[in-house]
């Protein structure tokens, strides 16, 4: 059997059948969801282990690929690959959906079938984005992974739960209506959805567009993914949405939703419309920088923790739109490793204060205090993540951190200056608020209420911080499919752009310098 | 014309489904006296054999496809496909019926007949080929509707609905007449396609009557079809009378009638008037554009669910508008495809709203589906692919429909059109929503604790249309390959 094909039917079979599992057994929906989001994990790991790393392909560079048509007229196939990318992106899906099924074991009391089914239909979308390459799949799995996510916001989210579903539902539709203007248009232009066959047309010159035309289809698609990621203006609805969802909500939506923008960004905007891309990359770099400065001057004043982790996010995912549109090798390559980083890392932070929340019922940080002498592994494994979040050597986000900002410097040493700014304020907000949460005297409430980690959170803790520190200090296992793929996106980016000169750096210094004189 | 009016075998098997309707109606009201019984299933379980019957009579008229009574009817496959179309809209309504009537406890051989008549009629529109033709079947279908919209007779809002509709669609109906009147004076013939080679100067004078008549003939028509199919700005009507109506009466009205509506106005247009569309173009394009508009951001403001499906059924009349703006076959195909995938939706949506209404019709508004969903999981699973579907979500028949119509519209260069019927969906997605936050997110209310279980009969209407929206979203190679193939009208 096609492995891309294994990997989405587990969870789409898992949601089927955990809406015959008894009302009356939540424990039996428990079971199920776990079994099946496992045994979905390990098929998924035969991913990377059977990708070919070997050498350049001479072909598309997809792996696994099944294409067999779906519906004749139009021309609409199931067609799911795996690229680089793609691959990382499942693989992270598929590892978080059992943790989120075991953070909800305790915390989700009510309506617990639905949950888990809802639970698995995400997974089964999520995972569908990053397979599809006919570009209609992928906009049905785009939407088809927005219908749970709005349930699970709005049934088990905390008190304003119902307003930040709505809105995180609208705001997404907006945008990807026009996405789907622009994929119908592609489809009038080539008769074809097949995104490899698209990106061949258009490295063949077979396909090529108006300066104006070519901009607002880059417009159309980038709307999609800008309100997804969220990219600085973009952003209103996720502090919303993270801070009612609960807690396996905020985990699959910080961590693998939001990657859901960047990928589009890397897989379809970049190698579609490469001189639209190029001409917006200067404006869209200032708002990736601005949304790193800006999310975490905000995330340092916030008094709720799921709302620091919130703008956490804005702050880090500009990060990754800014590794994207540095137009380097390393800069692309960082922004993809800075997806994962953050999807383990951001993930994490969710966990915890998930943890804390179930113990304590309460979100804002001045109700702790003292919680690493009532709870010292907790205190432990949260320092760690903390310090993953905050980019320490060693730990995962620093690889990433570190290969954005290189790759920014080459493209323009400014905007690595202002960028490193956000990495150091994000040391400010998360420190302190560490301090504030695990120090000082433990208030009696804090005291009696907050345990320790039991069996089930420590099956949850350890695997994320394995997974931090291992890839903090072996990227190697995670890098050569990615750059495999960037490289090939960076190549198709430089197509029918029209000539231009590029000064490079050292070649302009003399030329400042006679100015200055 | 030629024709001769003398007819043969195979005209009759053209004709079968309206003669099964006209035989079963007029049979139910002479059983009536005699099987008299206030709220007997009997005539329930009658008209669903004679609309099943019908169907197959309407495929067995397509094995002999072809022009039937001297060219006044059309049987092909789209002729076809609307007949199909609207019997199943009318099994579809008669199945939640049942309970509805006895709940209310009201007549039910009447009201059987007269939804078989409107059927009847509404076969007929679907396979006119001929401005007589179509008149009669319009005006068997609306008058049989608008005594149907005021069933009730003691509801005052029932009557008012009824009156309304009336009045108004008489007036409809008056625009269109002075329309043919004008066709028929400029061309000389009633016939769709001996109008269409007249109005191209092939016709027995050969010169082309003054564009002038034509046009003005066409916007006549343009009128009365508006009104009829509730695109705005002849929308005034639609919300006053889907609330008042009982409601599978309703749920028939925003389906059936509004079907054939669009089968005339796509058969009219399409044929007759294709070669002067450049003309019309604009005219769709505008009244396109307001119904999505007028209809998807008035529906926001509603608290009552029928009104609220009254503005909804206005925004999808205006997204079939869209593909009759792009005057090409595959918008016809989009058009049809669309209207299947609409009408499942639709009724699919109506007939919870008639399962939960309670006597009287009491619980209408949208804070009555509070926590359905804790008490009646299947009923509110049922409604979220309805809801799912008319926001146009993928897998569900609705977006499929709604690509078709934007890919139509895209192809023919409707780009402004297009984005701003696009965004104008997504508006849409926050009413729709409204009702799925309701059902799932707040606690039950007392519409929802004093709601009946569901009866075989509206479990089947509930789970038919849903599989149908489904099947229309997964698998919609099978309807649209019949539709493209039929929708070639010129022929």
């Amino acid at each position: 059997m096609n492995l891309p094909t294994l990997i989405l039917a587990l969870p789409l079979a898992g949601f089927l059948i955990a809406l015959l599992v008894p009302r009356s057994s939540p424990q039996g929906s428990r079971i199920w969801a776990i079994a099946i989001s496992l045994a979905t994990f390990a098929a998924s790991l035969a991913l990377p282990m059977l990708f070919d790393r070997s050498g350049v392909p001479s072909g598309p560079g997809e792996q696994f690929t099944l294409d067999v048509p779906w519906i004749a007229t139009p021309n609409i196939h199931y067609h799911v690959a795996a690229d680089g990318v793609g691959l990382w992106l499942v693989l992270l899906s598929t590892f978080l959906t059992p943790i989120c099924v075991l953070i909800s074991w305790r915390s989700v009391q009510n309506r617990v079938k639905e949950f888990y089914a809802f639970l698995l239909l995400l997974e089964f979308g999520l995972v569908g984005v990053f397979l599809a390459q006919d570009l209609f799949l992928f906009y049905v799995f785009w939407e088809v992974s927005l219908v749970p996510m709005y349930f699970l916001i709005g049934i088990w989210g905390h008190e304003r739960r119902i307003y930040a579903a709505v809105k995180f539902f609208l705001f997404t539709m907006t945008g990807s209506v026009l996405m789907l203007a622009a994929i119908i248009y592609l489809y009038n232009r080539t008769q074809t959805f097949s995104y490899p066959a698209i990106v061949e047309m258009i490295w063949n010159g077979r396909l090529t567009f108006a300066p104006g035309e070519q901009m607002l289809l880059f417009l159309a698609f980038f709307a999609a993914f800008a309100i997804k990621v969220p990219i600085f203006p973009l952003h209103t609805w996720l502090p919303d949405a993270h801070v009612e969802a609960p807690t396996a909500g905020s985990v699959m939506l910080a961590s693998v939703m939001l990657k859901m923008g960047t990928y589009g960004i890397l897989h379809f905007c970049l190698p579609l419309f490469p001189s639209a891309a190029r001409a917006c990359a200067p404006w869209i770099v200032v708002l990736a920088i601005v949304g790193i400065i800006y999310g975490a001057l905000v995330a340092m004043v916030q008094p709720n923790m799921k709302k620091l982790v919130a703008y956490s996010s804005v702050s880090h995912l500009g990060f990754v739109v800014l590794g994207i549109f540095t137009f380097t090798q390393i800069g692309m390559d960082g922004a993809v490793y800075q997806m994962l980083n953050h999807g383990i890392s951001t993930g994490a932070l969710f966990v915890f204060v998930g943890l804390l929340y179930e113990r304590r019922h309460s979100l804002e940080i001045s109700d702790y205090g003292g919680v690493a002498t009532a709870a010292p592994w907790l205190a432990t494994a949260f320092l760690v993540t903390t310090l993953a979040s905050i980019g320490l050597p060693m730990l995962n986000n620093f690889v990433g951190e570190f290969l954005v900002l290189q790759g920014a410097a080459i493209a323009n040493f400014k905007w690595a200056i202002y960028a490193a700014i956000g990495v150091i304020l994000s040391a400010c907000y998360m420190l302190w608020m560490y301090q504030r949460v695990f120090y000082g005297e433990a208030k009696e409430e804090v005291r009696r209420r907050v345990a320790d980690l039991n069996l089930r959170e420590w099956a949850v803790v350890i695997p994320l911080i394995a997974m931090m520190v291992w890839m903090g200090v072996y990227s190697q296992t995670f890098l050569p499919p990615v750059s495999r793929t960037t490289a090939r996106v960076l190549e198709q980016t430089q197509v029918n752009v029209p000539f231009q000169v590029r000064v490079e750096r050292p070649s302009r210094m003399p030329a400042e310098a006679a100015n200055v004189r | 014309m030629s024709a001769s009016f003398g007819f043969n075998s195979a005209d009759l098997i053209r004709f079968l489904p309206e003669t099964i309707l006209t035989v079963m109606g007029t049979l139910m009201m002479v059983l009536d006296p005699i099987l008299h019984r206030r709220s007997s299933n009997a005539f329930g379980h009658m008209s669903i054999m004679a609309l099943i019957a019908a169907i197959g009579g309407a495929v067995y008229a397509y094995t002999e496809a072809g022009p039937a009574f001297g060219g006044m009817l059309m049987v092909d496959g789209f002729a076809t496909f609307f007949r199909v179309l609207v019997l199943v809209v009318g099994i579809l309504t008669i199945l939640p019926s049942y309970r509805f009537l006895a709940r209310q406890d009201a007549e039910t051989s009447e009201y059987h007949a007269l939804l078989l008549f409107s059927i009847a009629g509404q076969c007929l529109m679907a396979a006119a080929n001929d401005l007589i033709m179509v008149f009669i079947g319009l005006e068997i279908s609306s008058i049989s509707s608008y005594v149907l919209a005021g069933y009730f007779r003691d509801d005052k809002r029932s009557n008012e609905a009824a009156l309304k509709y009336f009045l108004l669609g008489s007036f409809a109906t008056a625009f269109f007449l002075y329309g043919v009147a004008l066709i028929y004076g400029s061309t000389g013939s009633v016939n769709l396609t001996a109008a269409r080679a007249v109005i191209l100067g092939q016709g027995p004078g050969g010169a082309a009557p003054a564009p002038v008549f034509i046009g003005v003939a066409a916007a006549l028509m343009f009128v009365g079809l508006g009104f009829k199919v509730s695109a705005a700005p002849f929308q005034m009507w639609a919300p006053d009378v889907y609330q008042g109506a009982p409601t599978p009466v309703t749920a028939f009205l925003s389906a059936g009638p509004k079907a054939a509506a669009f089968a005339v106005f796509l058969r009219i247009f399409m044929t007759a008037f294709e070669p002067i569309g450049s003309g019309w173009e604009p005219l769709v394009w505008c009244s396109a554009l307001a119904s999505m508009i007028i209809g998807n951001f008035a529906a926001l403001l509603q608290t009552n669910i029928k009104r609220m499906l009254a503005y909804s059924s206005i925004a999808h009349a205006g997204y079939v508008l869209v593909a009759l703006a792009a005057r090409s076959q595959v918008g016809t195909a989009a058009a049809m495809f669309y209207l299947a995938a609409y009408a499942l939706m639709n009724i699919g949506a109506f007939a919870v709203v008639s399962h939960l209404s309670g006597r009287g019709e009491r619980y209408q508004n949208i804070e009555d589906f509070s926590g359905l969903a804790q008490k009646q999981p299947l009923t509110a699973a049922m409604l979220s692919i309805f809801l799912l579907s008319l926001i146009g979500v993928p897998l569900t028949g609705g977006f499929f429909g709604k690509f078709y119509i934007f890919k139509a519209a895209l192809e023919s260069h409707l780009v402004w059109l297009t984005v701003l019927g696009l965004l104008t969906s997504a508006v849409a997605a926050y009413y729709y929503l409204r009702i799925l936050v309701m059902m799932y997110m707040r606690e039950p209310c007392e519409a929802v604790e004093n709601a009946e279980p569901l009866s075989p009969g509206l479990r089947a209407a509930l789970i038919l249309p849903a599989l149908g929206t489904l099947l229309l979203g997964i698998f919609p190679g099978w309807v649209l390959a019949f539709a493209e193939k039929s929708a070639a009208l010129v022929k």
